[in-house]
């Protein structure tokens, strides 16, 4: 077994901190939770449908 | 001044200054805004990008997306070195100044009360992932590479055995990550002060190898951190199959759940 401690950070152990984390206030501009997880949710799709075109879109940011 | 306001984070005043070059989302540099005692980290954003509507687009755009949630955690992390900063979901937006004061009035008993929940603390993220050896008897042909034995898989007999045993490995393999994920998981709370569980990450989003067993937070004093880190590396076994990523150190981003239900603020 190996422990990996990773320096660049992974978009997704991002998301799970900014889209499911964070305090949540109300913005004049007013996301709701519920319309963030379905954000999620088109993620999931989207990259499921990306992944058929690009091989790898979650590499290294530039 | 036009363009909306893009809050951050909440903080108490710190001394230290910001990184001069220091961007945050679209490009803007984040300022700080005093209130009550309390700053909101901010940058001003344009209003054709972060307005409701082009806002619910963008965050489907997987670019958009990715650019502003890496520089929110930049400024997120700049933060982090001069203070505990209170970490604000992604795309918390204002009208204006006045607005982020009147959110600092509505809630400043609980940022004040979070705050010193976890001044001083760092969040580790650690995910266990089990990793079964690739199915050989899911190729035709290769069956000589099963366990090593030499021997191929002559008869419709010998492949199905070879195969029962090659899946029973995987259960194992995955049996042994799963109780080991839940061993870490106890010893790792025990130590933190507080602890998180994530959704488990699909392969598809991280691209990482293997089944995500345990995706969880972990609350550390930023002191005991070392020990936490070198709790984690002691706590590996030799079995094989099983891999552990540790990130952070994070913002206590897991760790703002006391109130994540709002209450309800008459507009």
């Amino acid at each position: 077994m190996t422990v990996v401690e990773r320096r660049e950070i992974a978009l997704v152990d991002l998301l799970d901190r900014l889209l499911a984390g964070g305090v949540v206030v109300t913005g004049d501009i007013t996301l709701r939770i519920a319309d963030v997880d379905l954000v999620r949710i088109d993620l999931n799709a989207l990259i499921s449908s990306v992944n058929e075109q690009v091989p790898s879109p979650w590499g290294e940011p530039a | 001044m036009t363009g909306l306001r893009y809050v951050y984070a909440i903080c108490r005043p710190f001394r230290s200054a910001l990184q001069r070059q220091l961007t945050g989302v679209a490009g803007s540099p984040p300022k700080q805004l005093t209130h009550h005692g309390l700053i909101a980290v901010v940058s001003t954003v344009p209003e054709t990008d972060f307005a409701e509507e082009p806002l619910r687009a963008h965050l489907e755009d997987m670019e958009w997306l990715t650019a502003t949630a890496r520089a929110h955690q930049t400024v997120i992390d700049a933060l982090t070195v001069v203070t505990t900063p209170l970490p604000l979901r992604l795309a918390t937006v204002f009208r204006d100044d006045s607005g982020v004061r009147t959110m600092i009035e509505a809630r400043e008993d609980d940022f004040r009360r979070i705050l010193d929940r976890l001044e001083g603390r760092v969040e580790w993220g650690v995910k266990v992932y089990a990793e079964p050896e690739p199915t050989e008897a899911a190729r035709p042909g290769e069956g000589a590479a099963a366990g090593g034995t030499g021997r191929t898989a002559a008869s419709g007999r010998d492949y199905l055995r070879q195969r029962r045993t090659q899946t029973r490995a995987r259960e194992d393999v995955w049996q042994k990550a799963a109780a080991f994920a839940g061993r870490l998981h106890e010893t790792l709370s025990a130590f933190a002060e507080d602890s998180r569980l994530h959704a488990p990450q699909s392969a598809a989003l991280s691209g990482a190898s293997g089944q995500n067993m345990l995706n969880a937070a972990y609350l550390v004093p930023r002191r005991d951190s070392e020990e936490f880190v070198e709790l984690v590396d002691r706590e590996k076994d030799d079995a094989p199959g099983i891999r552990v990523e540790l990130t952070g150190p994070w913002a206590a981003y897991s760790f703002t759940g006391e109130f994540a239900e709002e209450p309800e603020v008459e507009p």
